[in-house]
């Protein structure tokens, strides 16, 4: 255990591309934590989807010991949080793990918008924050330039900002020197009862669940039974230990130190970020404050392509969920899909992941239904049964219109930061999704804009186009306010005069024909021509409101098919039936199942 | 099946240059043995005979690359060993397929003396620059010329056009069929042009230096085509050949319905008793495989009941006449050939008609891939 005078535990805020993963690497690697051989580049995004997208899903975290100018050997706590606002939750509880953080700006771009948002996340933390310049051995990098900049825009002093290169290893050690001098130690009393924060847990195949930890008050030991202030669970904890990135096992986690445990428990579910972790022995009065149960808020239907990939499913998404708690998922049956799974999960891009790795690592083929958020209906009584509340999932489970009385939707506040230049495109795309202007602040060359939005019009591509109109430099973040009422409709789509229930959506009334002239639109170019033309509707209730027409297929012959090509002619037969066996039939119109997601993201021209 | 009469493939894979379009096994070499040659696939014929003992011989047809380039001692020797192997029937087809160049037109009457009695001519087009295009080494003289000596040489002749160039118009392809039925054969194979993978068209429309002529335009001419040859009396007997009654290939008919055919030479595919063949496509491979082996076989292998059903219907419904689904599947020894929910729904957009045969209708020809992979059970 080390003296919490020599603890230091500090974030990384950066814009993507500004050089966070090489920072951390280079501290990584002049600590000793590596050695040369051992590092692997970006060490701390290390599953395969995180790299590619280069966006960090599970927070992780990595001790430095580092001997500074004094002569003492400091304890460093590097933690790398979750960049997405999918994880916002996750995102917060990290940073309450820290007491500061590196802002690394880059000599050449400056501060971006989105380093902006996280900066304004970390004060309101009370985090120390010390600027560092990267990249400063580029032939365009202007360090005092972006030193007025960080003062002009985010208000912090940058006098003192370290001007460093990750790439070539210049100023890494003031970096380190830096953040022993002007980070504070984190502050905590051994002799107090244990009060420790789950900042972050996942699966591992050899040890279970790790869980990360950050301990206020007393210690953690192997051995101790521990309990989860929320859950109400108990456990007996059986390893004590850091990652240095190596796993460390230690005697005892001390006030102000972050680390892991293990405790014999086999899933994540049963372990939820920001519990308060204290002893049965000797329990600490009051939890940490800020615990939020985190519920999935965007809802889609998971379904084998092949019908006999049921089982399979269900395992992958068990497993899956081991290491993965913020989402769920129940089984759900399709008059036109057969058996899947209805599954929740905290965004677009959290699905969007869940769907990835279930197509990658577990090599399934899969259709996804439209995302929807959770409805509350009020339905009137009937013959055989009484007025009620629902909450609706599924848009294929929709009442008799006849019955609802009203549908409450979902609503955000949404928080966008912007470079001024997007800001016309950003108050259009917000205005045309029925958003509502709460606040527009200017900060230097910046604008902070509050609107308050539906979450339905959100979560299909808000966040895309948001990346679009902005060339990626807005910041969007976002947390819910509750619901309204809204004069909300389901909107069916008909391929070939059938309704395609996977494309069923709850709509706004007024938007609901631009969104179906859209899907219309989309369809008619995912859809392959078949033999025959094939009409694509949109309708609310029994009207049509958009329709798009797919011509008929002309010409597909060989012109020359003689003894040689049998074989040829076979065994593209075998393919082209493989191939539909991939589709989707409605109506006898195959649909490609990538078409069920690219369907509902609207294009640049809406 | 092993009382069926057997058709005979030969491959020449030598050619004086490489056309742009085709995708067939043909190479250019400075040199060709052709002593060397003619015992190699003599002793390539003799293999399937020891393998198909009993038949009689229907057809044979010496394809290419470009036979015509051939030595006709080479012809008349296959054709003497073949018909020694089995007997011929007494109205055996022999084709040889010919370039017009004047000097390969010389050759035809020393062809028409080893028995050769069809000659399949490549025209190609009417028209110089459509043969420039096409990277054809003769001009459309010339063609004509070669066409007259082939008719006055062997009793039956055939020649190829391609169509559906980029660029054609419904007038001059009207104008060049016109013609094309005017010149007093009785069997014609209309190609359009299609951009085969891995030739040198490809590469040109990949890289934007032409685009082949459109869907809609391509299904037009294809209409036009089917008008005019069976006002002329030469209708379409399969996808892109016409013929007059009794005057179709009866080799490629083999091939069509089915049926068994052995294939020698480079590249040469067969289908003899359950079992596909295929040779050692390149000139060299196959020598020496002969030489080391006495046959240039470099696969052989059975064909499961299911891949030989499919191969029977992608050949079968090429043809004008169709197939008949439930004596094919028999023959075979499948339950069935065709998904008849798909037939019936394929029917239903009048794409075929199904009684006790299987037919594709006139629109339903220019889809015929597509029927396929939707009706294959």
């Amino acid at each position: 255990m080390t003296d919490l005078s020599r603890i230091r535990n500090f974030s990384i805020i950066a814009h993507i591309d500004h050089g966070k993963s090489t920072l951390a690497d280079r501290l990584i690697q002049l600590t000793g934590g590596l050695t040369e051989r051992e590092m692997k580049a970006q060490v701390l995004d290390n599953m395969e989807i995180e790299q590619e997208r280069g966006i960090t899903i599970k927070s992780q975290t990595v001790r430095l010991n580092w001997q500074a100018a004094d002569g003492e050997t400091y304890e460093l706590n590097l933690m790398d949080t979750p960049g997405h606002v999918d994880f916002a939750y996750e995102v917060s509880r990290s940073l309450a793990a820290c007491e500061g953080a590196l802002l690394v700006v880059d000599a050449a771009q400056g501060v971006e918008a989105q380093t902006l948002a996280n900066v304004y996340q970390s004060i309101e933390h009370d985090h120390e924050i010390v600027p560092v310049i990267n990249k400063i051995d580029l032939p365009a990098a202007d360090p005092d330039k972006v030193k007025l900049e960080i003062e002009e825009v985010i208000g912090l002093d940058a006098e003192h900002a370290v001007e460093a290169s990750a790439k070539t290893g210049i100023g890494i050690e003031e970096i380190l020197q830096a953040i022993v001098d002007r980070i504070p130690p984190p502050t905590g009393d051994r002799e107090k009862p244990l009060k420790a924060m789950l900042v972050d847990s996942w699966y591992d195949p050899y040890l279970g669940v790790v869980i990360l930890v950050r301990v206020q008050d007393g210690v953690l030991k192997r051995g101790q039974q521990i309990k989860f202030m929320q859950a109400g669970t108990q456990h007996l904890v059986d390893r004590v230990g850091c990652f240095t990135p190596k796993r460390v096992e230690l005697d005892e986690l001390g006030p102000g130190e972050i680390g892991f445990i293990t405790a014999q428990i086999k899933e994540v579910s049963q372990t939820a970020v920001g519990d308060t972790i204290t002893t049965v022995k000797n329990p600490t009065e009051k939890p940490l404050p800020g615990f939020k149960e985190v519920q999935p808020v965007v809802f889609c239907g998971l379904f084998p392509v092949d019908a006999a990939d049921f089982e399979k499913l269900r395992e992958s998404l068990y497993k899956l969920r081991l290491n993965d708690a913020s989402f769920s998922f129940e089984m759900e049956t399709s008059a036109a899909l057969g058996f899947g799974f209805r599954c929740g999960f905290l965004g677009l891009l959290h699905l969007e992941i869940i769907q990835e790795r279930l197509t990658r690592e577990y090599d399934l083929d899969l259709i996804t239904t439209a995302p929807s958020v959770v409805y509350r209906m009020d339905l009137a009584h009937t013959k055989n049964e009484d007025a009620k509340t629902i909450e609706l999932h599924n848009p294929a489970d929709m009442p008799d219109v006849n019955r609802i009385i009203s549908i409450e939707e979902p609503w955000i506040k949404a928080t966008i930061y912007t470079p001024d230049e997007y800001l016309g495109g950003i108050l259009k795309l917000c205005q045309d999704r029925r958003g509502i202007q709460k606040e527009l602040t200017y900060v230097g060359g910046r604008a902070q804009v509050v609107y308050e939005l539906p979450l339905n019009e959100v979560v299909f591509d808000f966040y895309d186009r948001l990346k679009s109109i902005s060339k990626g430099y807005a910041s969007f973040d976002y947390e819910q306010i509750g619901y309204r009422e809204g004069d909300l409709v389901k909107m069916s789509i008909l391929v070939n005069e059938e309704p395609v229930d996977a494309l069923s959506m709850i709509v706004h009334r007024g938007t609901a024909e631009e969104r179906g002239r859209g899907m219309c639109e989309r369809l008619k170019e995912l859809i392959p021509r078949h033999l025959f033309k094939i009409p694509i509707q949109a309708a609310i209730g029994g009207k049509i409101i958009a329709r798009e027409t797919i011509s008929a297929m002309r010409k597909d012959v060989t012109a020359k098919c003689y003894g040689g090509d049998a074989t040829r002619k076979r065994k593209l037969l075998e393919k082209q039936k493989k191939g539909k066996a991939k589709m989707r039939e409605y109506g006898n119109v195959s649909i490609p199942q990538e078409a069920f997601i690219a369907a509902l993201k609207m294009g640049d021209d809406n | 099946m092993s009382g069926d009469p057997l058709a005979l493939y030969v491959h020449w894979p030598f050619c004086v240059q490489k056309c742009p379009y085709c995708d067939f096994n043909s190479h250019v070499r400075e040199e060709v043995d052709q002593a060397e040659w003619r015992e190699a696939l003599l002793a390539d014929l003799a293999h399937e005979a020891r393998l198909l003992p009993g038949r009689r011989l229907h057809s044979i047809f010496f394809g290419g690359g470009t036979p015509s380039l051939m030595d006709p001692a080479t012809v008349a020797a296959l054709i003497d060993a073949a018909t020694g192997h089995w007997p011929a029937e007494s109205d055996i087809e022999i084709t040889l397929e010919a370039n017009p160049n004047s000097a390969e037109a010389r050759r035809f009457d020393e062809l028409a003396r080893a028995e050769v009695n069809r000659i399949s001519l490549g025209l190609q087009s009417f028209d110089d620059e459509a043969l420039h295009f096409l990277g054809r080494a003769h001009s459309a003289s010339e063609g004509l010329a070669a066409l007259d000596a082939a008719q006055r040489a062997v009793p039956r002749v055939s020649f190829d056009l391609i169509y559906a160039l980029p660029g054609d118009t419904r007038q001059a392809w009207e104008k060049s069929l016109g013609r094309a039925l005017s010149l007093g054969t009785e069997h014609l194979s209309l190609y359009q042009l299609t951009i085969e993978p891995g030739t040198r068209f490809e590469t040109m429309v990949r890289k934007g230096d032409f685009t082949p002529l459109g869907e809609e335009e391509s299904a037009e001419l294809f209409e036009l085509t089917q008008a005019m040859t069976e006002e002329a009396g030469l209708p379409a007997y399969e996808i892109s050949n016409h013929a007059r009654l009794g005057a179709e290939s009866r080799h490629n008919r083999t091939y069509w319905h089915y049926h068994d055919y052995a294939g020698i030479g480079p590249g040469a595919h067969g289908r003899r008793l359950g079992q596909r063949t295929m040779r050692h496509r390149k000139p060299e491979n196959f020598l020496s495989a002969v030489q080391r082996n006495g046959h240039g076989i470099v696969e052989e292998a059975p064909l499961s009941p299911l891949e030989a059903a499919h191969e029977a219907l992608v050949m079968g419904l090429r043809l004008d006449e169709g197939i008949e689904p439930d004596a094919l599947a028999r023959r075979i020894g499948v339950e069935k050939i065709v998904d008849e929910e798909a037939v019936a729904r394929i029917e239903r957009l009048g794409l075929l008609t199904r009684d006790e045969r299987l037919r594709l209708t006139r629109p339903g020809k220019l889809l015929l891939d597509r029927v396929l992979a939707e009706i294959a059970a």
